[in-house]
């Protein structure tokens, strides 16, 4: 028998019955387990929509709305999307608001625990590639259990001993790529292509010649952000732009893209018109 | 079927069989395809790089031809994310075994093994077809494939993917084919590569009781319809030559016992092609040629062996096995 204080517990509660033959099990309990269902994520209710991802001169950059739909209900209206994960990585999480929350929370303790270990050891950070890594393990090792974490997710980062930048895909199935351009769910369609022509342009088909300046793809990325909020039901003109270079993470203030409607003046055929 | 004649009663009840849910499905396909040839002291394996779902392309580099030793190659097609995580199982076994034995793992345990792997999971499967390429201990090539839980067999080659439909029967035709070609070679230099395959098959397909074509008759109907049937014959079990004799004093037939250029050429004709017609396939083309140890390298690496565009590097030793591993690369049409 164990008498160490460590091995006591906690006091029962008076609603408690105590168990005469097995102490240990005797904490109080909602109900037998076989009662209550097992809760999964079976549908993704607070939603975000589309991330996009490009690589530059020197680094990377993310993009996505402020927005958190509920159905299409535009619900929440000042979300963000946009994470840094320590000095060099940001991530960006399209899909179930509440999981990303979760995601948050759960890669903000590692990081800590990371950062405490650094502080008395000459332990290496985390690099953009070891965060994707382990999301993609979480990922994959959810969907096994199919208790799938709702989200497709942007890892972005400057890795800082290869010197280079970094931009994955990971989504709740645990499929992984890579691409010098990404985007996910709507923007896959819409954007994906805008992103790719932009990025071609000046570094050719195999990736090889020289990378856009930080101020051409801050332009492609306003473009596709426009883009999606005419397109994107689910989209909102406020977002806001994640920068990763060797110098750090910098994650802008939301801003808005020009828009025009005059147009819809002109629309014949459906809506209110009779003429 | 008889199990239930009708659903059980709890499936009419609404309140016993709870609220309707919609199942979350864990599989996902993304395309491509995969393909490797087996020589007699080479191994040719071979997959595309380009990763997709439904009439998106989510990358136009994702690997799925992976080095596992210094005589195996293993390539991965179906769910990339089941792909993977496979692949990453399997060099955490082998690691284990180098551990233990101090050697690698011969080609044919590693095949035994992923068979196992395979089944394990046969109530929540990989959703993945593996094809494993390499040298075996008796130093001849191989090429080992399974289905996504762990049946197996050793063939002369193998295709599969997005368009194995498009390239297995293109390899049935003509690795047999070829195979008299380079044989015919051996004793006929001068006439060899003129040889249609047509007439080359009318002369050499003898079933048990007939003579391909029949004599008989040159009617184009009949024509037709002997093709057919000669193409019947000549569809799958050619690989194996079977149904098939030898010219009289002719060498028997050997599967997989074509020269490296020839493969070689037959592996870029067979993902060009499957690029053009089928639009999961395309983006890059990844070749692994593993040698057996001692085997000249001249047709590999000698001057003009390669056409223009290949690109090829040697990958470094993993162990002491002697077996040389080469990584040819090659674009692909990106529509």
């Amino acid at each position: 028998m164990n008498h160490h204080p460590a091995a006591w517990g906690r006091p029962l509660p008076a609603s408690a019955s105590f168990d005469m033959y097995n102490p240990q099990f005797s904490a109080p309990k909602a109900a037998p387990a076989h009662q209550m269902p097992v809760a999964h994520t079976q549908q993704p209710l607070v939603t975000g929509t589309s991330v996009l991802g490009i690589k530059f001169d020197g680094g990377v950059m993310l993009a996505a709305d402020n927005l958190a739909s509920y159905g299409s209900l535009a619900r929440f209206k000042d979300i963000e999307r946009l994470h840094p994960l320590g000095p060099h990585t940001v991530i960006a999480a399209a899909g179930d608001m509440s999981d990303f929350q979760w995601l948050k929370k759960e890669l903000n303790a590692i990081l800590r625990e990371e950062q405490a270990l650094s502080l008395t050891d000459s332990h290496p950070s985390l690099s953009p590639s070891n965060i994707y890594d382990f999301l993609a393990n979480l990922f994959y090792a959810r969907r096994s259990k199919m208790n799938p974490v709702w989200n497709a997710v942007l890892v972005g980062g400057w890795d800082r001993v290869k010197a280079e930048t970094f931009l994955g895909y990971v989504d709740l199935l645990g499929t992984t790529y890579s691409a010098p351009t990404l985007a996910t769910g709507f923007g896959a369609h819409i954007a994906q292509p805008l992103l790719r022509e932009a990025f071609e342009a000046k570094a050719g088909t195999d990736g090889k010649g020289p990378l856009m300046t930080q101020q051409e793809a801050t332009a492609v990325l306003d473009d596709c952000m426009k883009v999606l909020f005419y397109r994107d039901a689910r989209s909102m003109n406020k977002y806001q732009i994640a920068t990763v270079t060797k110098d750090g993470v910098v994650i802008s203030d939301s801003k808005s893209s020009e828009t025009q409607w005059g147009f819809a003046e002109d629309l014949r055929g459906y809506g209110a018109q009779t003429q | 079927m008889a199990l239930y004649a009708e659903h059980p009663a709890s499936a009419h009840d609404a309140h016993a069989a709870g609220p309707t849910q919609h199942a979350f499905n864990p599989y996902s396909d993304n395309g491509g395809t995969i393909l490797a040839i087996a020589g007699k002291d080479f191994s040719v394996i071979a997959g595309d790089t380009r990763q997709s779902e439904g009439y998106s392309i989510q990358t136009r580099y994702a690997r799925k031809v992976w080095q596992l030793t210094d005589n195996a190659v293993l390539a991965t097609n179906g769910f990339a994310a089941d792909g993977k995580n496979f692949v990453k199982r399997v060099k955490q076994r082998l690691e284990w075994y180098q551990h233990a034995h101090h050697k690698q793992m011969p080609l044919r345990a590693i095949a035994r093994m992923i068979q196992t792997m395979l089944y394990g999971r046969r109530f929540f499967p990989y959703y993945v077809y593996n094809i494993l390429g390499g040298i075996e201990e008796d130093g001849s090539g191989a090429v080992y494939s399974f289905d996504p839980v762990g049946s197996y067999e050793r063939e002369a080659c193998r295709a599969a993917g997005a368009a194995q439909s498009l390239v297995q029967p293109f390899l049935d035709n003509q690795v047999s084919v070829g195979i008299l070609l380079h044989f015919s070679s051996h004793r006929h230099p001068s006439i060899c590569s003129f040889v249609p395959s047509a007439s080359l098959r009318k002369h050499t397909i003898v079933t048990n009781d007939r003579q391909f074509p029949p004599r008989h008759d040159n009617s184009t109907r009949y024509l037709g319809v002997f093709a057919m049937e000669a193409l019947s014959l000549a569809l799958t079990p050619q690989i194996y030559f079977k149904n098939q004799v030898p010219e009289p004093g002719a060498a028997p037939f050997i599967p997989g016992n074509l020269p490296l250029s020839t493969v070689l050429g037959l592996v870029v004709d067979s993902f060009t092609s499957a690029t053009e017609r089928h639009i999961e396939v395309g983006d890059g083309l990844e070749v692994f040629v593993v040698m057996n140890k001692g085997r000249t390298t001249d047709d590999l690496l000698g001057e003009g062996q390669l056409a223009e565009g290949m690109e090829i590097e040697e990958l470094g030793a993993l162990g002491d096995g002697g077996e040389r591993t080469f990584l040819v690369k090659r674009a692909l049409k990106r529509d």
